[in-house]
């Protein structure tokens, strides 16, 4: 299981750095949408893989931290969840406001003179 | 009450003072001179009233504490010389208040002027009550800061703005000199507390570092009191009001630096390092600033280089390092002060009065104006040295100490010709003063007929002229107890015996006294009547400081721009690369020092089901990076599916509430994007010249390719190497065990996020909903791209469809469009929101909490705008998603605050069980509460934006910016009641 979560979230990373790097907005926000995947994935690692024990306790009984997978990457993951849609909206819309603006969407705001 | 609260509210009250006079109307000159007299007035008193308490040598302490492991506390200190100078401060405060109230026209905004005299007086009683290096430093800086804001008052005017400008930058650099210097200063001294620093004199002095420390600090306190060659800020610091000059550049400010000086006299000061560093500093500024004053022809500059010359004569004073010149300096700061204070806001009422300030142009007023002469006359002379005046006093021992031997050197031998010279000077420019302006002919008839000023106005200068004489003639039984206990508070043991006569017989000093008026009044009787055709002061003329400043200025801004444009670039994807490469590097640079290695942790079983997932999962990542670029729909789809692939993986792994939320947001982000897409424009396959791609292009795309597959394969490493080591104990076992007992969750995740951590959630909603008004308003001013305007292709199919029909009109397809489906939606529509409630409601023990509850919430909405349309949806469904926004920031705030009622910090949860008929015992925590206000944060979070999306795709395009589009209006009618 290691090594499978190791390569996807290098492949996850490898597109999204990729994607980061191309001059079209829409480029950018596909990006960062799998680069973000790869950091949240990351992140749960980092509390290494524990498959059936969600930090789930049971009531009456005294709750052992062996038995259940670490919580606090968990909690990090699900607010970057949800921080990373409002970022991405807002990339969106700073990009298409540029876009109107300048009439490209080419990241700079202007055609690259080639 | 204590020392501890005292020195606090006093602290506290020019600061409180100012704040309420910046809210003051523009025209409410009395009021707000009321209040600021007020505040310096009771300032005044209470520091005069502790007098008592500290005239033993005693010294009050208030401290704070801040960062006591640091030693970094809010501490503030009075001792002997911080109540000479703190009343310095507040009695000329007032004074200059009272003085500002007639100086300043009607036009001029007066509060905003208090309300920012007041905080800069805050910042001054800062610097001298500050009981702690830093804390002396930061007050420092503040006053700086408001002398820009003061001395750019009248900011219409260019040469206000540039004085502002020059002394913020001379002030400010010396400033940053200062902080370094005082930050060495507490490290040598082991703390930054002014009463340990000033109990290890010997340590600081012995240190190798003195040397330094001590250059730094002399740097910020000479660029304060303006001591050459910091000096030219101060005459263009002249551009500011006259009560400003009054205050900052003749009784405070430029004394902050000599204050420093006294202050760390103790334990800077009996090395041939500092005797030859200052000494020469403070004669040259002395000798330079009385020798230009006699060339000015502008009142205020000949008064500023005066001052400047003042300045150096404390300063050299400060660097004999003998204790009687201690004396004398700390008594010459005080009178100084008086009577350059009085002759600042004389010359501002002969400006008022005349319309101008030029000496050439003055003459005769003392015609017009016999009591402010009068006045005038009594403070130059003191200006001057004369006899039976302060200034005579502090003279006088400034002459005994120059003549006395102190380095063995020539210096000491050129001291007393400076000192000669240098009052000789300063006689001819009082004399050149008084004469010109009051008793010589005007050459020409004066812009305006001058009259008496008003008593009021009158009255700071009498206080002054007053304090001039009465310590003049009565030095002993006025001044003498305050000035003997804040050179007691300097000097300790050393304090000398000194005496504050008039009269110490005749003796050389007073020789040399004589001599200077003497010869001062003879050089005016030969050439006063030259100095008014001088344009320029000779010798020195040349000396052009403003425009080396300038120059300076200038270099530096250029080069910048020349780093700028080699080093910088304003593109995105050069900026970018650099950043992925810089992380690259870092994460690289421990595995080439301390090798690669995996670790023996014992490995979770491969599940081949997990292996073909993330086969998928990765292709579907791989070909949306491959097609992003010519198809975007495909490439919304493919990372929607590696999104899958994660939400699946959070589940597999013990994850449930990430899997959740991930798959929640998924439709979101999909929604959104695909909301998005409508504005892009069309892209065409690039075609190059000779239908060969260009080398460059290549070249680019394959280092591209490099760096990213590097970036990944780093990732997997470092992921994989963590992965392979045993989990070591982390506060994480602390959050499973307490979860139950403590909080009354048993879903841990949950628990973390409104209990244990509730205060960055506090801040993520509070980010959530920043981004969501953010976006809001981006897109209210949305104009699209010209080409992006048509109407898409298949609502223009569907149009002329419609149109071909005869039974049908103009948009039946539209409404009807995917009938089933939409239906379908409509209905779910209760379905879903039960659902989000029972995950709110659920949250606290099972997968579930405010965040998916409130994304699932805002999905039941979204739906129905997909399925029926926006407009549709707004004739039946009222949705203001800045109220849920608001309602859900202010719930969550207040369950944090309620636990303070309840003597708890901020954010305690409570929790109990309730019994509820039917339903039985439920736990019921407060953190449910603040759970509530996430869900509806994120509500209206997320409905805001996508709605304020979607409604672009209604709105009439319109060319021209100031015309309301009616879907501006439905979306206005949306967020209003009614």
């Amino acid at each position: 299981m290691e090594i499978v979560l190791a390569l996807a979230i290098g492949v996850l990373t490898a597109s999204g750095v990729w994607l980061l790097l191309r001059p079209r907005t829409f480029q950018l926000v596909i990006g960062l949408a799998l680069l973000s995947y790869a950091v949240n994935l990351f992140i749960l690692a980092m509390g290494r893989l524990r498959i059936d024990a969600p930090p789930i306790l049971r009531k009456g009984e005294a709750a052992d931290p062996s038995a259940f997978t670490d919580p606090l990457p968990q909690a990090l993951v699900l607010t970057a969840i949800v921080i990373s849609f409002a970022t991405t909206a807002l990339l969106l819309v700073v990009l298409l406001a540029s876009r109107g603006l300048t009439n490209t969407d080419h990241v700079d705001g202007e055609e690259e003179d080639e | 009450m204590t020392s501890q609260h005292i020195l606090l509210l006093i602290m506290a009250l020019p600061f409180a003072g100012s704040f309420a006079a910046a809210f003051f109307p523009a025209g409410a000159r009395t009021q707000a001179t009321v209040l600021a007299g007020l505040v310096a007035l009771v300032g005044a008193g209470v520091i005069a009233a502790l007098y008592p308490a500290i005239a033993d040598g005693d010294v009050l302490h208030s401290v704070t504490p801040w960062l006591p492991s640091l030693d970094l506390n809010l501490s503030f200190r009075l001792s002997g010389v911080s109540w000479l100078f703190a009343m310095l401060v507040l009695v000329m405060g007032a004074l200059v208040i009272l003085y500002a109230r007639y100086y300043m026209s009607d036009e001029d905004p007066v509060p905003r002027f208090y309300a920012f005299l007041l905080a800069f007086m805050g910042s001054m009683l800062g610097v001298v009550l500050s009981g702690n290096l830093v804390q002396i430093a930061f007050f420092w800086e503040l006053t700086s800061l408001f002398s820009f804001l003061l001395i750019g008052y009248w900011h219409h005017n260019q040469s206000a703005r540039d004085g502002a400008r020059m002394a913020l930058i001379v002030t400010g650099s010396g400033g940053l000199c200062l902080l370094l210097g005082l930050l060495l200063l507490g490290h040598v001294a082991g703390g930054y507390a002014l009463d340990k620093v000033l109990a290890s004199g010997d340590v600081i002095r012995a240190s190798p570092l003195y040397p330094l420390l001590l250059g730094l600090i002399l740097i910020g306190a000479f660029t304060k009191s303006a001591q050459f060659p910091f000096h030219f800020w101060l005459p263009h610091a002249m551009a500011a009001p006259t009560p400003v000059s009054a205050y900052l550049h003749s009784a405070t400010m430029v004394k902050a630096g000599v204050f420093l000086l006294i202050l760390l006299w103790p334990v800077l000061s009996g090395t041939d390092l500092w005797f030859f560093a200052v000494t020469p500093v403070g004669a040259a500024t002395l000798l330079f600033g009385a020798w230009v004053a006699i060339f000015q022809q502008d009142l205020k500059g000949l008064l500023a280089y005066s001052t400047i010359g003042h300045l150096g004569l404390i300063v050299l004073l400060l660097g004999l390092g003998s204790p009687l010149a201690a004396v004398a300096a700390i008594f010459h700061t005080i009178n100084h002060a008086t009577f350059k204070a009085s002759l600042f806001m004389a010359a501002g009422i002969i400006d008022h009065e005349t319309g101008t300030r030029d000496i050439r142009r003055l003459g005769g007023l003392y015609r017009f104006m016999p009591i402010t002469a009068t006045l005038a006359m009594v403070a130059a002379a003191a200006m001057a040295g004369v006899p039976l005046l302060n200034g005579f006093l502090s003279k006088e021992m400034f002459l005994s100490e120059v003549l006395a031997n102190h380095s063995g050197t020539i210096i000491d031998q050129l001291l007393p010709w400076i000192a000669v010279l240098a009052s000789t000077f300063a006689v001819l420019y009082s004399v050149r003063f008084i004469h010109q302006v009051f008793f010589a002919k005007a050459p020409e008839p004066l812009p305006r007929q001058p009259h008496e000023a008003p008593p009021w106005m009158r009255l700071p200068i009498e206080v002054l002229v007053l304090a001039c004489l009465v310590i003049g003639i009565f030095p002993a039984a006025t001044i003498g107890p305050f000035l003997e206990t804040a050179v007691r508070d300097t000097l300790g043991d050393q304090t000398p015996a000194y005496s504050l006569a008039i009269w110490h017989g005749f003796n050389r000093p007073l020789f040399l006294s004589l001599l200077a008026l003497a010869s001062g009044l003879g050089l005016y009787l030969l050439f006063g009547k030259r100095l008014n055709a001088m344009k320029a002061s000779p010798v020195v003329g040349r000396l052009k400081a403003r425009r080396t400043f300038e120059s300076v200025i200038e270099h530096i801004v250029a080069g910048a721009a020349r780093l700028h444009k080699w080093a910088g670039t304003a593109r995105l994807q050069p900026q970018l690369r650099i950043l992925v490469l810089l992380a690259l590097a870092a994460a690289f640079a421990p595995f080439w020092n301390f090798g690669y290695s995996v670790g023996d942790h014992g490995r979770t079983l491969l599940d081949p089901v997990f292996a073909g997932l993330w086969l998928i999962g990765g292709a579907c990542a791989i070909a949306a990076a491959f097609l992003a670029k010519f198809h975007r729909l495909a490439a919304l789809i493919l990372v929607g599916a590696a999104g899958l692939a994660t939400c699946i993986s959070f589940v597999w792994l013990s994850a449930p509430d990430l899997a959740l939320t991930q798959l929640l947001v998924e439709i979101v982000t999909t929604v959104l994007l695909l909301l998005g897409l409508r504005w892009l424009p069309k892209r065409h396959p690039d075609i190059w010249p000779e239908t060969r791609t260009p080398v460059k292009v290549l070249a680019r795309r394959s280092s591209d390719l490099a760096i990213a597959v590097l970036a990944g394969a780093g990732m997997a490493l470092l992921a994989f190497a963590v992965m392979s080591r045993p989990f070591a104990d982390t506060i994480a076992s602390y959050f499973i065990r307490n979860a139950y007992q403590q909080a009354g969750g048993t879903n841990v995740v949950n628990v973390i996020l409104v209990d244990f951590r509730a205060f960055d959630t506090l801040g993520e909603i509070t980010v959530l909903a920043i981004v969501a008004v953010t976006i809001f308003s981006l897109l209210r001013r949305f104009r699209p791209a010209a080409d992006s305007i048509e109407t898409p292709m298949q609502q223009r199919v569907q149009a002329s469809f419609d149109r071909e029909h005869a039974d049908r009109e103009e948009g039946d397809s539209i409404a009807d469009y995917l009938m089933v489906p939409r239906t379908v939606m409509e209905w779910m529509f209760p379905v879903i929101i039960v659902f989000s409630l029972f995950l709110l409601l659920r949250g606290h023990d099972l997968p579930g909490g405010g965040f998916v509850a409130g994304i699932a919430m805002a999905v039941a909405i979204i739906l129905q705008y997909m399925a029926a349309g926006t407009r549709h949806v707004e004739e039946r469904l009222l949705i203001k998603p800045l109220r849920w926004i608001g309602t859900g920031l202010l719930l969550a705030t207040l369950t944090g605050v309620g636990a303070w009622l309840f003597g708890y910090p901020l954010l305690t949860t409570h929790f109990s069980y309730a019994e509820l008929p039917l339903i039985g015992t439920v736990p019921v925590a407060s953190a449910l509460l603040f759970d509530i206000g996430v869900f509806s944060v994120v509500v209206g979070a997320t409905t805001l934006m996508l709605i304020a999306l979607a409604h672009q795709s209604i709105r009439t395009p319109r060319v021209s910016p100031t015309d309301k589009s009616p879907a501006d209006r439905v979306l206005r009618t949306a967020e209003e009641p009614g």
